[in-house]
């Protein structure tokens, strides 16, 4: 064989193939199953292989109670429970006419923010995993806790909390919530600078992070992203802002918006969104109002005929709540707007023409919890 | 735009929407629905002139409907339908349309994905639990449930005594 025989590149031929990304790939945080055309190791397409984690929720709940349905929507976005529950509560609420206490509706909010704060805390941990950082789950695991450590106390339960309720919340706050909750946010306005310093400022994460994963501004809206990641292209869609909901009409604090629209814009966001929670917590802790924390209902909860359509800003986005009522004690149909899907649509265009180490970083900015996909 | 100005201007659209094929005289193109409840308006297209009415909506300047945000499949019973609601980011105003066809069991829409592209999983998604077909979408198939699933099961008429428990 002649070694001095130089081949130059361009006789050299890339063939297609396929490649499973999952349903089991520890970078997909669950059991997504994403199949990529592959060229060399560039992402052609993307194609999503959903639903190991489908569980029907929509048909489960037709045969369900209103009391009920709020229940299952802990089990969508798990990370935000609360919010989820929220929703529904609040569609509940608007169909009958109930309006609550501001009592209930600064709890909600306050918890709502707990909730935001922990989901992004925990999606700061897992995206350092996925590009190889591992302390930063342990950094992000031990805050997080003091906060599961407050929802418990008052509700009793550290994830899917259930706590609201038609016309209120389940349980009044417990007595220690407001000196916990200062704590919490004197801890995290010392250890959030930190985590800047141990991750955001590291040279090998930004080379991850800076110009990967473009998302134009207009793509983001007509591919139906939302959250984190539609603010990471420059798009106004926070809920809490476009129509807000229960006590966010009477707190001060922006809406984060960055140009970039790679993953770096999206992680940034996330972090300042954290800054953002803790202001409206210090807004609120102090001014808890005094008032019942249940409205009377009927313990059989019946809509009235009708549509009753309720948006919410979720950790991850918009989720819609839509409740088709015919009169009846369960609802005629149920759908969830999940903000996870929508933001799937996203990732199948910004994925394309990147490597497959780069895509993982991609999902990682892209925050998936799959139940919320699946539902 | 407000509800009660959004409405007035789609009404003036019966005879200004010559590329689609005509209305006809008897039959406005949009019927608005005011039983529902609800802050947001209502209306309700018939099937063969909705591709012409979404794509307006979205390129007219007045209404610039340009983030679609929720595709609900419906099963009505006798009829299948698709409900759809949009909003305008740019004018902050909120639409819902809605189509539906007595065809059971053949129902044909038309594909919103060259319009909006966030359609392309909702549509999956309402084929694969109600069995409407969307013509022209470019990868029709199941997305949740597995390929040889038979039936549709968020329509009112699917059985399956083992799985779903009837109270």
């Amino acid at each position: 064989m002649d070694t001095t025989q130089v081949i130059s590149t361009d006789q050299l031929r890339s063939q297609e193939y396929f490649l499973n990304m999952g349903p089991q790939h520890p970078a997909t945080h669950g059991v997504l199953r994403l199949i990529l055309k592959m060229d060399g190791e560039i992402v052609k397409d993307i194609e999503p292989d959903l639903g190991y984690v489908h569980r029907g929720i929509e048909k489960m709940v037709e045969f369900e109670t209103y009391r009920q349905l709020i229940h299952v929507t802990d089990r969508l976005d798990y990370l935000s429970s609360h919010m989820n529950n929220e929703a529904v509560a609040l569609a509940i609420e608007k169909a009958l006419e109930i309006e609550v206490s501001d009592r209930i509706k600064v709890i909600r909010t306050m918890m709502d923010e707990l909730t935001r704060l922990a989901s992004h805390l925990l999606w700061w941990g897992v995206m350092g995993m996925d590009i190889g950082a591992l302390t930063t789950f342990m950094y992000a695991f031990r805050d997080r806790e003091m906060i599961n450590e407050i929802m418990e106390q008052t509700t009793g339960a550290r994830l899917t909390m259930s706590y609201n309720i038609p016309g209120g919340v389940m349980f009044d706050l417990h007595p220690e919530f407001p000196e916990r909750v200062k704590k919490l946010i004197k801890h995290m306005r010392k250890v959030l600078p930190e985590y800047d310093r141990l991750l955001t400022g590291n040279i090998i994460f930004k080379k991850r992070m800076e110009g990967v994963g473009y998302l134009s501004p207009e793509d983001a809206v007509n591919y139906g992203a939302t959250g984190p990641v539609a603010r990471g292209s420059g798009v106004k869609s926070d809920i809490r802002k476009r129509a807000p909901y229960s006590a966010y009409d009477r707190v001060n604090f922006n809406e984060v918006l960055e140009q970039g629209g790679d993953n770096l814009a999206r992680y940034n966001v996330r972090m300042k969104e954290m800054y953002e929670s803790l202001n409206i917590l210090e807004q609120l802790v102090d001014n808890i109002p005094e008032g019942p924390y249940q409205m009377p209902t009927r313990t059989l909860i019946k809509l009235p005929k009708g549509e009753f359509y309720q948006r919410v800003e979720t950790a991850r986005g918009e989720l819609g709540v839509f409740i088709v009522s015919d009169g009846k004690k369960n609802p005629y149909r149920v759908k969830f707007r999940s903000p996870g899907f929508s933001n799937l649509n996203a990732l199948l265009k910004v994925g394309k023409g990147w490597k497959i180490a780069d895509l993982v970083a991609i999902m990682s900015t892209f925050d998936f919890v799959i139940p919320d996909l699946d539902r | 735009m407000t509800n009660e100005e959004l409405k007035a201007y789609l009404q003036t659209w019966d005879d200004k929407l010559e590329f689609i094929e005509p209305v006809p005289d008897d039959t406005s193109l949009i019927t608005v629905l005011d039983d529902l409840s609800g802050t947001w308006l209502n209306v309700e297209v018939p099937l063969s002139h909705l591709k012409g009415f979404m794509r307006q909506l979205h390129a007219d300047k007045e209404t610039a409907f340009d983030y679609l945000f929720n595709m609900t499949g419906m099963d009505w019973g006798k009829e299948l339908g698709v409900i759809y609601h949009l909003e305008s980011k740019r004018h902050g105003h909120i639409l819902v349309v809605r189509a539906r066809t007595a065809d059971r069991e053949n129902p044909v829409f038309p594909t919103m994905e060259d319009i909006w592209n966030t359609a392309h999983l909702h549509e999956r998604e309402i084929f694969d639990l109600l069995g409407i077909r969307f013509e022209g979408h470019s990868n029709l198939k199941r997305i949740f449930l597995t390929p040889d699933f038979k039936g549709y099961p968020l329509r009112k008429d699917y059985e399956d005594d083992y799985m779903i428990l009837r109270k």
